[in-house]
């Protein structure tokens, strides 16, 4: 059979491509050698951001571990367009329970390896948001504070996609979602709410917390890297823009997770013990309202009911994560 | 620590039950703290610590939904897993309580009988294990402390064969909190009773497998018939085990149930867990009375040994159900289930609630309702020393429009 090497490139920022980087280094995004962890015919929608996280989070530790590791899933998104019965796009050996528990079986699961003496094959968990921050956020809290030897994926989709778009704790302000509607004095989710889930991570004082998103897949393959060369309760939580919930074009699910990173609204940053290690600056500095607009569920700001102030208090929001986190580098 | 096996010593129950438990070699252990379970987790949490469980992990939660999820983790690994837990606990587990019958995962729990609220009773009666009666779980229920030892024994035998999992249900304090002269369990006979766990299925990295698949509309029809159906078959086993069990240890725990001079008794008593014993005891002294009166002691609660117990009440003229749980809407369920096992028999049936919330359930009291309902004279559904005068008055008080006040 004759082969051809496909290669796609990283386009639209200002990092190295793929192409200038050392066969080492090069990130393969498509060979027929690459793993696949989530194989093709899933049935995510076009555009979808927690398809492709999953896929770099779960191929990274896949390939770190000579393919010994267990995969424990939360209800969601994920779950359900991976795994209708009789099928499955997971080639790993793969656990889904409920939707507020997953952190708790993958401990139950290390639990059991370290009792049969096979400690060598690893545990990882993922879930979205909602299982995350909200209705499993107790499980992993404990997974967390007993430092149990998990590495727990959130892919970071900002509401409850899976049941139709509804707010969850880690939607963000003026956001549109089916339970914050644009109706009344204040359209969309309040300010002054939600939770930052890497923040409370940190606080547990586990060995290793980093945010990660997309439109930095080498990036996000660097952090699963460092996280499996840790033991313990190590946490990645991933921005992945969703078309559907955010009334985006699918094309420019790529685009927008770089746009958050590059106006300060998704920092990216890594934590060890509690303290912040390191923080990836910001190339292209680019004011919030180029991400966006680009979302229908922000719709309301902009237009008719043009709302300039909303918008300044989204970049505020913006502009304290880039003072926190120091995501700009320092005048020379 | 009393430590003669073969031979009885006095011990607590909690105590005896963890001794079983250390005896079948679990690999996890989790559990969250409620009364009155707790003195089993914590005995099991200490010879954790004094690395007399060999690998065993013992697991220290955050909620009782996370302690019986931490046990399907550890399950559909491989691993042999037990929790316990009592009332609010398991209510507060009941989506993992369902998902690990789904899952056919053989997971072993200690119910330590306690009431629900609101409002908040931390005493014995059987509304928790009863309020999770239909969710797939086989359910065992112990008279006295030797039994409750011996059978979460079987219990695991029964799970790991049938691939269900099992509650063992044990009368809190009246039971977990009582000392008796107990048989610890013998290693020996239990190694040779029950052997390692073999799961049919499990994650593995030879041959990756997706455990938990959403089923849609075209199949979940036919997994939840396969699922009732193989549950129901589980009878059969309960009662081998068991035979097989007193033929090993020398000392029986019930199988399906148990008679007490019932075989060709008129009235026919019938009841779960503790309770039992004083029934015995009030049988006894009717029948040197003269009565013909029996009782039996139903242990398999889950799946209802619905054919067996009408075979066996052939001979009964009528039936009086007792028991510590009572629900609005249905009343009492194990009157339910015995009313459906005799459905066109023509034994008549009398519904008897007591002991809720911990209430001394009496001779004398027990002595007076058999006593009427032998003569014909017991209201289809009574309740043992309910205060009428409370109850009276607080009517009164409400229908004059003052509650609140």
């Amino acid at each position: 059979m004759t082969t051809s090497t496909v290669e796609f490139h990283q386009t639209g920022d200002l990092t190295a491509g793929n192409r200038l980087q050392d066969e080492q280094q090069a990130s393969r995004q498509s060979t027929q050698q690459r793993f696949n962890s989530l194989t093709a015919g899933h049935r995510a929608c076009q555009g979808c951001g927690e398809a492709l996280g999953a896929r770099f989070a779960i191929d990274k530790v896949m390939e770190l571990t000579g393919d010994r590791a267990f995969v424990v899933n939360a209800t969601g998104c994920l779950e359900v367009f991976t795994t209708p019965f009789p099928e499955s796009s997971w080639n790993v050996p793969w656990l889904h329970s409920l939707f507020g528990n997953a952190p708790a079986v993958a401990t139950g699961v290390a639990a059991a390896l370290r009792a049969q003496g096979k400690s060598d094959i690893r545990v990882v968990a993922q879930g979205g948001d909602g299982s995350t921050v909200d209705i499993g956020f107790g499980a992993l809290s404990g997974m967390f504070e007993r430092n149990d030897d998990v590495l727990y994926f959130c892919y970071d989709n900002e509401a409850y996609m899976n049941t139709g778009v509804q707010r969850s704790g880690a939607t963000p302000p003026m956001a549109r979602t089916a339970t914050t509607p644009i109706a009344g004095a204040n359209p969309g989710n309040p300010f002054g709410q939600g939770k930052n889930m890497p923040l409370i991570a940190m606080a547990h004082g586990i060995p290793y917390v980093a945010t990660a998103t997309i439109s930095h897949l080498r990036d996000l393959e660097a952090k699963v890297a460092k996280a499996m060369e840790i033991r313990g309760a190590r946490y990645i939580h991933i921005h992945v823009p969703c078309p559907l919930g955010w009334g985006s074009e699918p094309a420019d699910t790529v685009k927008l997770a770089r746009l958050a990173a590059e106006s300060g609204l998704f920092p990216l940053f890594e934590a060890e013990h509690g303290e912040v290690t390191d923080s990836s600056k910001i190339r292209r500095q680019v004011p919030v309202e180029e991400y966006l607009k680009l979302q229908r569920r922000y719709a309301h700001l902009f237009g008719k009911s043009a709302d300039a102030e909303g918008i300044a208090a989204i970049q505020k929001i913006a502009d304290t994560n880039i003072r926190r986190f120091k995501l700009l580098r320092e005048e020379e | 620590m009393p430590s003669q096996p073969g031979k009885p010593s006095q011990v607590e129950g909690s105590i005896a039950i963890a001794h079983a438990i250390a005896a079948c070699r679990p690999e996890v252990i989790c559990a969250y703290p409620i009364t009155p379970q707790t003195h089993i987790v914590e005995a099991l949490a200490r010879m954790a610590r004094l690395e007399q469980l060999g690998n065993c992990q013992y697991v220290n939660v955050e909620s009782e939904f996370a302690a019986l999820s931490v046990c399907i983790g550890a399950s559909a690994s491989g691993s042999r897993a037990y929790t316990a837990t009592s009332s609010q606990g398991l209510l507060f587990m009941a989506e993992a309580v369902y998902n690990t019958s789904g899952m056919r995962l053989p997971v072993v729990m200690t119910i330590g009988n306690r009431a629900i609220g609101g409002p908040i009773n931390i005493w014995n009666d059987q509304s928790d294990s009863m309020a999770l009666r239909d969710a797939g779980w086989i359910q065992l229920h112990a008279e006295n402390n030797q039994e409750a030892a011996d059978l979460h024994i079987q219990a695991f035998r029964l799970a790991e064969q049938v691939n269900l999992p099992v509650m063992v249900c044990v009368d809190g304090f009246l039971l977990t909190h009582a000392f008796e002269q107990i048989t610890l369990t013998d290693q020996e006979k239990t190694d040779a009773f029950l052997p390692p766990f073999e799961p049919i299925q499990a994650l593995n990295i030879e041959e990756p497998m997706s455990i938990g698949a959403m089923v849609g509309p075209e199949a979940f029809m036919e997994v939840r018939y396969l699922n009732a159906s193989q549950f129901d078959e589980s009878l059969e086993p309960i009662q081998s085990i068991s035979e097989e069990f007193a033929a090993l240890f020398g000392r029986s725990s019930g199988g399906l149930f148990e008679h007490y001079h019932s075989e060709a008794a008129q009235t026919v008593v019938i009841a779960l867990g503790s309770v039992n014993g004083t029934i015995k005891d009030v049988v006894d002294n009717l029948r040197d009375e003269g009565a013909s009166i029996g009782s039996i002691k139903i242990s398999a609660y889950r799946p209802f040994p619905a054919a067996q117990l009408r075979e066996a009440l052939s001979q009964a003229e009528r039936v009086i159900v007792v028991e510590k749980s009572f629900f609005s809407g249905i009343g009492g369920p194990l009157f339910n289930d015995v009313v459906r096992s005799l459905e066109n028999s023509g034994i008549a049936h009398y519904s008897v609630i007591g002991g809720l919330g911990g209430r001394a359930i009496l001779k004398k009291s027990l002595i007076e309702i058999f006593r009427n309902g032998m003569e014909e004279s017991l209201e289809p559904l009574s309740f043992i020393d309910l205060d009428q005068k409370v109850i009276t008055r607080e009517l009164l008080r409400q229908r004059a429009g003052s509650h609140g006040k």
